[in-house]
């Protein structure tokens, strides 16, 4: 097998808006090795990784497949220079309604290296030998749509096989796959590797890098850390790589009296993302829920607040029962919720910021069902006041306000609720770090008024600085708890992404 | 350029309507009168209520189709109330507005609980209460004192009363005109002013944002196309009281026209979403255009090309600005 160097990636450089996502990054892979890329949540690898698979154009370095120098514009340019990505979300690449063979064919019908004429018989001869040298049990003839995750993603490996890759990124691909399936994918990639094929593997799971990668490479803040052969480095190596700065003064972190428990949930259960979670939360107290991307944090929330429904478990609201079939029962029982995809549901973006603010009290902001003007307005000049909204007038698009500022929105609209309890997702995502130490002030100050809060994130140095309390959760449950001051973003970082197989 | 295209779409249908006046005013001096003008607002006076509907629907981000078959269906139910089982004026106007309610609701059970998309759920009740409308009358339009199909005479007449609600004037303005008025005010206050109002138009603008700001899109889903029903019973009922009998696929031609005028209507000020004073101007271009054209002895089978051409034109103005603001 010759290991000669089948990518080099050099200088590789991006802006978005002016923000700096990338400087001078530097990404080799070889021929027939498994490199890791690793680094926590906007480090920069899914950049660098779009940049490689055509999906972003780079702003300045260069990429060399086989020492000769490529100019990737678009996803085509790169799958014709032979690289090619298994995403997470493997629904989006293939066609559900397709049999097997034909989706694993797919590029070739639909280009010109097919004749005319399909020979059905050859096509699913071809298929079944091509599964069968890779080691899987698939029917080609089954419809993709009932196969298992797992097994759509083997179809998908497949498919990269018949286009004669080179380089195969596989990002995060074990995140929704059981311990078989993902011992199954791991003998795929080492066959992929004896076959001189050069893979990139993305994964927040450090035993598992350890496991089959030849190489890591970590990135934080847009640019290479490290990047050596996994034998001469351990997983503390590689966590100190990822974090690298201490926590800073960024999080005003104010005392607060705690006092009864205002928010108790128990055996919280929704298929496999939420396992039986019990938590708890007191007046005055912030209590961060941290994990992974996956671990299920969006999920837990989304069943606290009713907008989706738990299978199993109760939730009570300052002793009594909540009424979580849906938000608006939520928010009568007193608890709210600022999700996740802000854009798409924190706020209406095409309606005012006077109009969002009004949204979940119009009952209170009326009389026989005739909204009071200045009521709305009082209301939303206070609470942009209060919040320090950043916006030309009450009545200008929510849409144009800056993150940080929609965001204050989406959370303003719940102060005059009388909600009790706020939960929020990943609150500072996408907010710059202005607005992101308001939005801790805020966070502190509804502790300080007694309310409970629990704060999701993935962003463990957030967690560090301003809850009381730190529950880690991964693969859907709440794995470990530490009070303020006892955890260390190594162990949150290895409590999060070790399986629970290894804590037990 | 940008600034004479942001131009066109903010003030173009008010200029063309102003354009279109002129012109007819100016060929004929007859047009501009006030005899002409109440009666282009009459004979506008059932689309408008239809039209209403729609935008409501509309609204929460939904689609009524069934409306012209709604009023096909109140029509002849309101001249049966009458012509076979004599009833008084009060349930004659009561029953038809149930029926439209009932129809919404069924609308709102496919489209909320069962989960049909609201264009192909409400095309589906077209196509079943255009059959119940026929099936109801055994295919023959509602006269006073009708031929029975057993051979008898149907006891009852059109009421003078009733066909006064479409027929009658007060203060010299025909009543309609006045009954749509109320409407298209009332409508627009509802939307601008009240709590349910504001509530289907955060719907519409995104419903899982609205859901997860604690409002019930479901129960407001379910009210828009009630009242979506109502509008177009009573669109049915004053079709019966304006042509003093209950025909048959009275309603089949008012849902294309409530549509076109919905969405010129967007292209009204600028506005990029269905509201109630666009749907008005947008019923009134129609009207206005239909009766120019009727004074230019223009067939009137041009008018449905006419009408789509000004579908069109609306159109193209309101897509291609939100376009641009979304590339821009």
């Amino acid at each position: 097998m010759d290991k000669g160097i089948l990518l080099e990636m050099s200088g590789i450089g991006k802006s978005f808006s002016g923000v700096k996502a990338l400087h001078d990054a530097r990404f080799t892979v070889e021929a027939g090795e498994i490199h890791a890329l690793l680094g926590a949540n906007g480090a920069g690898k899914s950049t660098l990784m779009k940049i490689l698979s055509g999906a972003y154009e780079a702003d300045e370095g260069t990429i060399r497949i086989e020492g000769r120098e490529l100019i990737l514009r678009s996803p085509a340019d790169a799958k014709a220079a032979g690289i090619h990505c298994v995403y997470q979300e493997v629904d989006t690449s293939l066609v559900a309604h397709l049999s097997v063979a034909e989706n694993i064919f797919l590029d070739r019908m639909m280009t010109a290296k097919q004749r005319a004429w399909l020979k059905w018989r050859d096509l699913y001869a071809e298929a079944e030998k091509l599964l069968a040298d890779l080691g899987l049990n698939v029917p080609v003839r089954k419809k993709v749509a009932d196969l298992t995750l797992a097994e759509k993603q083997l179809v998908l490996i497949a498919r990269v096989m018949v286009e004669e890759a080179k380089i195969v990124i596989f990002d995060e691909p074990t995140a929704p796959l059981s311990l078989e399936e993902t011992d199954q994918l791991f003998r795929i990639m080492d066959k992929l590797k004896k076959a001189g094929i050069g893979l990139v593997f993305i994964s927040h799971r450090l035993h598992e890098v350890f496991q089959i990668c030849d190489r890591a490479t970590v990135m934080r803040d847009g640019r290479m850390i490290l990047t050596e052969p996994t034998s001469k480095i351990d997983t503390s190596d590689i966590i100190h790589a990822m974090l690298g700065r201490s926590l800073d003064d960024e999080y005003p972190k104010q005392e607060v009296p705690i006092g009864e428990v205002v928010l108790s949930a128990r055996d919280l259960t929704l298929g496999n993302r939420v396992r039986g979670v019990d938590l708890e939360v007191r007046r005055g107290e912030i209590v961060a829920v941290v994990g992974l991307v996956g671990a299920g944090k969006t999920e837990l929330s989304r069943l606290l607040f009713g907008a989706d429904e738990a299978e199993r478990g109760t939730v009570r609201i300052a002793g009594k029962q909540a009424d979580l079939r849906a938000p608006a029962g939520a928010v009568e029982s007193g608890i709210v919720l600022v999700p996740e995809e802000r854009r798409k549901e924190g706020i209406l973006v095409k309606e005012s910021v006077l109009h969002n603010l009004s949204l979940p009290i119009l009952g209170q902001l009326s009389k026989w069902g005739v909204l009071s003007g200045s009521k709305e307005k009082s209301n939303a000049i206070g609470v942009i006041g209060r919040l320090g909204i950043k916006t030309s007038s009450a009545g200008q698009l929510t849409g144009f306000l800056s993150g940080g500022n929609q965001q204050k929105v989406a959370i303003g609209k719940w102060l005059n609720t009388g909600a009790e309890v706020f939960v929020l997702d990943e609150p500072t995502k996408g907010v710059d770090i202005g607005a992101k130490r308001d939005i801790f002030t805020i966070i502190g100050e509804l502790a300080a008024q007694g309310k409970g809060i629990l704060y999701l994130t993935c962003e463990f140095a957030e967690a560090l600085g301003l809850a009381d309390r730190i529950l880690v959760m991964c693969d859907g449950r709440i794995v470990k708890q530490f009070l303020r001051g006892e955890a260390t973003q190594e162990n949150l970082l290895y409590y999060a992404s070790a399986g629970q197989e290894e804590l037990a | 350029m940008n600034k004479l295209m942001q131009f066109t779409y903010k003030y173009g249908a008010l200029i063309f309507i102003g354009v279109v006046l002129l012109f007819f005013s100016l060929y004929n001096e007859y047009f501009f009168t006030y005899g002409n003008l109440t009666d282009i607002l009459r004979s506008i006076s059932i689309v408008t209520f239809v039209a209403i509907g729609v935008t409501i629907s509309l609204t929460v981000d939904g689609f009524d189709l069934s409306v012209g078959a709604t009023v096909s269906l109140t029509t002849v139910v309101t001249a049966t109330m009458m012509v076979w089982f004599e009833m008084p004026l009060v349930v004659t106007i009561i029953v038809p507005l149930l029926v439209g309610a009932l129809v919404g609701l069924l609308n709102s059970f496919l489209i909320v609980k069962v989960r049909i998309p609201d264009m192909i759920a409400t095309l589906a009740m077209m196509y079943i209460i255009n059959g119940i409308h026929k099936t109801y009358t055994k295919g023959y339009a509602i006269y006073s004192n009708m031929q029975m199909s057993d051979g008898t005479k149907a006891p009852g007449v059109m009421e003078k009363d009733f066909l006064w609600i479409g027929q009658g004037k007060l203060l010299g303005v025909p009543f309609p005109v006045i009954l749509m008025l109320i409407a298209v005010i009332g409508a627009h206050l509802f939307f601008k002013y009240t709590r349910w109002g504001r509530q289907m138009i955060m719907t519409g603008g995104n419903e899982e944002a609205a859901r997860l700001s604690g409002l019930r899109v479901k129960r407001v889903r379910m009210y828009a196309y009630i009242a979506s029903g109502v509008m177009a019973a009573i669109g049915g009922i004053l079709f019966a009281a304006r042509v003093g009998s209950g025909q048959i696929d009275a309603g089949s031609p008012l849902l294309m026209e409530a549509v076109a005028a919905v969405f010129v209507g967007y292209s009204v000020l600028g506005a990029g979403r269905p509201n109630i004073v666009g749907t008005f101007v947008g019923a009134v271009l129609t009207g206005v255009l239909i009766n120019g054209l009727t004074m230019l002895h223009v067939q009137y089978y041009v008018n449905d090309i006419v009408k789509g051409g000004v579908l069109v034109l609306a159109l193209a103005v309101t897509f291609m600005n939100s376009h641009r603001k979304k590339t821009a």
